[in-house]
């Protein structure tokens, strides 16, 4: 990880970069970080204080991640959100992709703005149980574009985490833009201090999806995140007459991706038309009947999951009558 | 910040990165760019005058961008440059997705390395009149993740313009990652000097991918790049077996000809949802070959074809041009 290791890009000798010359020495002279590693502060980052005691109140946390885009990451962390918020779980969805936040419109929250309270931001609320923050609320026109590099990303996901009054969460689920750069390393260095329960990869089934899932699960292991599983979503279109391949699974899709890589599989989402409608519209898949096809599905996994690392409603109950 | 409202943006008396106050003005207290900015070397880049004297050579630069990820940048830019070849024009390819490289997937480059001579780096050739360039070919194992920040990624972009060896090329088609950020402001920050002919944006129907790609459509007039135009990915799926056409991603808002008709860009047109084009990509293989892409693959040399036309960059107006000169 950047904190103590040598890039990969670094000159010979280099002294590290949280090393106290780092940045100055003569070794560093035409190194790409120099600057970077000159003027970054040692030590300890005091905010990581501020956002422990943010996240003290928050059971578990769990990223939505994938090394490819487009393949349904924000569409699975806003129904899993809905989901989870639907059994009664306090949940906070944190949307981490500050060029193209996609959570707003998929909850149907478009044009809300974030208001102060004295305890901190406030999240913008779908129920009382399931609060959402995003950059998609500070837009003051939502074609603008926000043109910024890394560091900007950085200092605002920080705040996304510091300043925000999530208050008591049983869940806080963060949507990531796809690769692995300056939003993932900063989510997992800024949040695994307080613990990171595990990341859930999405892909779709085919090679040049797997291609670069692969890495970013190779990134989770690399960072010690756990992978709490992997989702094939768009895995064939279901219609009516007849079952149909829409991207190609023949080199074994995710299932062999997994068991290549030691991951759990945590299933096969269709392509739904109907999901892109939920998605669209802001709603839940799981009211109404429209979107049969993958909804099942995806309640499925969830409460698999739920049950597997013991999260489930009942435990948690049982856990806090023991306490009492 | 001052702001009564949490906002990330500059202060707004920011003097602009480039300033001599860059980073030490007062409006600059707290701002998260404050220590880069005043520690940033002010003036010219002298890596730029490397980097020209590579597009030298280059008369045409094309990005392929889109504010959403998955919609099809890279299988459009590789289906476009075999287009171009296939057409006799000297392309070039960059890949600057640097964490998710699919290129050399899509061109059937997989496992191939890269080779340096006296001239620079050499692009791999899938053939002797298309050459591409990718940080896929230079990872020692292909699960191996590219965990870099921002300054890493421009860095090795900037390599790629200053010391590849792409000699004389009629187009150089580049393929960026998804958004609005390091990469894209590099890209455009290196090249704009030698010119950029304009970026072409792809898209698919619904709005939650229209929401990102308006974005793009700012950031491209912001900076100055023409929009050469909007393709429309991904637009319904067609079964010429069952006669059945159905809409996967909701196109109900007006899809991307509305979002053009609006933000006053040109729309290149649909491309549908084939898997054929899929299965192309898989195996690293020009649609245009062969009869499987028949759904998708005259819908891209059209668009393909027009575009030249419009710019007037097909290979009879060049060789006018030459002979004229001769």
């Amino acid at each position: 990880m950047e904190n103590g290791e040598v890039p990969e890009d670094a000159n010979e000798n280099c002294p590290g970069p949280q090393s106290e010359s780092a940045g100055k020495s003569d070794s560093c002279q035409g190194c790409p970080n120099q600057e970077a590693c000159a003027t970054a502060p040692k030590g300890p980052d005091p905010d990581l204080v501020a956002i422990a005691e943010r996240m003290a109140t928050v059971k578990h946390k769990i990223l939505i991640l994938s090394g490819k885009g487009g393949v349904g990451k924000s569409t699975f962390s806003a129904q899993l959100s809905f989901a989870l918020a639907s059994l009664d779980f306090q949940v906070g969805l944190l949307d981490i992709d500050i060029c193209g936040p996609s959570i707003p419109k998929m909850l149907g929250l478009e044009g809300q703005d974030i208001h102060q309270s004295n305890l901190g931001w406030s999240p913008i609320y779908v129920e009382s149980n399931l609060g959402v923050m995003s950059v998609g609320f500070m837009l003051p026109n939502p074609d603008e574009a926000v043109i910024w590099r890394g560091p900007r990303k950085n200092g605002l996901i920080k705040q996304f985490l510091k300043d925000v009054h999530w208050g008591e969460l049983d869940f806080l689920v963060v949507d990531a833009p796809p690769g692995t750069s300056d939003e993932h390393i900063s989510i997992v260095q800024f949040l695994q201090a307080t613990g990171i329960d595990g990341a859930i990869i999405v892909t779709t089934p085919q090679q040049v999806s797997l291609i670069d899932v692969r890495k970013e699960v190779s990134f989770c292991k690399k960072v010690g995140v756990e992978v709490l599983g992997v989702v094939e979503n768009m895995s064939g279109l279901s219609q009516p007459l007849t079952d149909f391949k829409v991207f190609d699974s023949s080199a074994g899709g995710a299932a062999e991706m997994c068991q290549e890589m030691g991951v759990p599989f945590l299933g096969k989402v269709p392509l739904d038309p109907q999901l892109c409608k939920a998605a669209e519209e802001g709603r839940s898949c799981f009211e109404g009947q429209s979107c049969r096809v993958s909804a099942p599905v995806l309640r499925g996994m969830i409460e698999k999951l739920l049950k597997v690392k013991e999260w489930n409603q009942d435990e948690l109950q049982h856990a806090e009558n023991g306490r009492v």
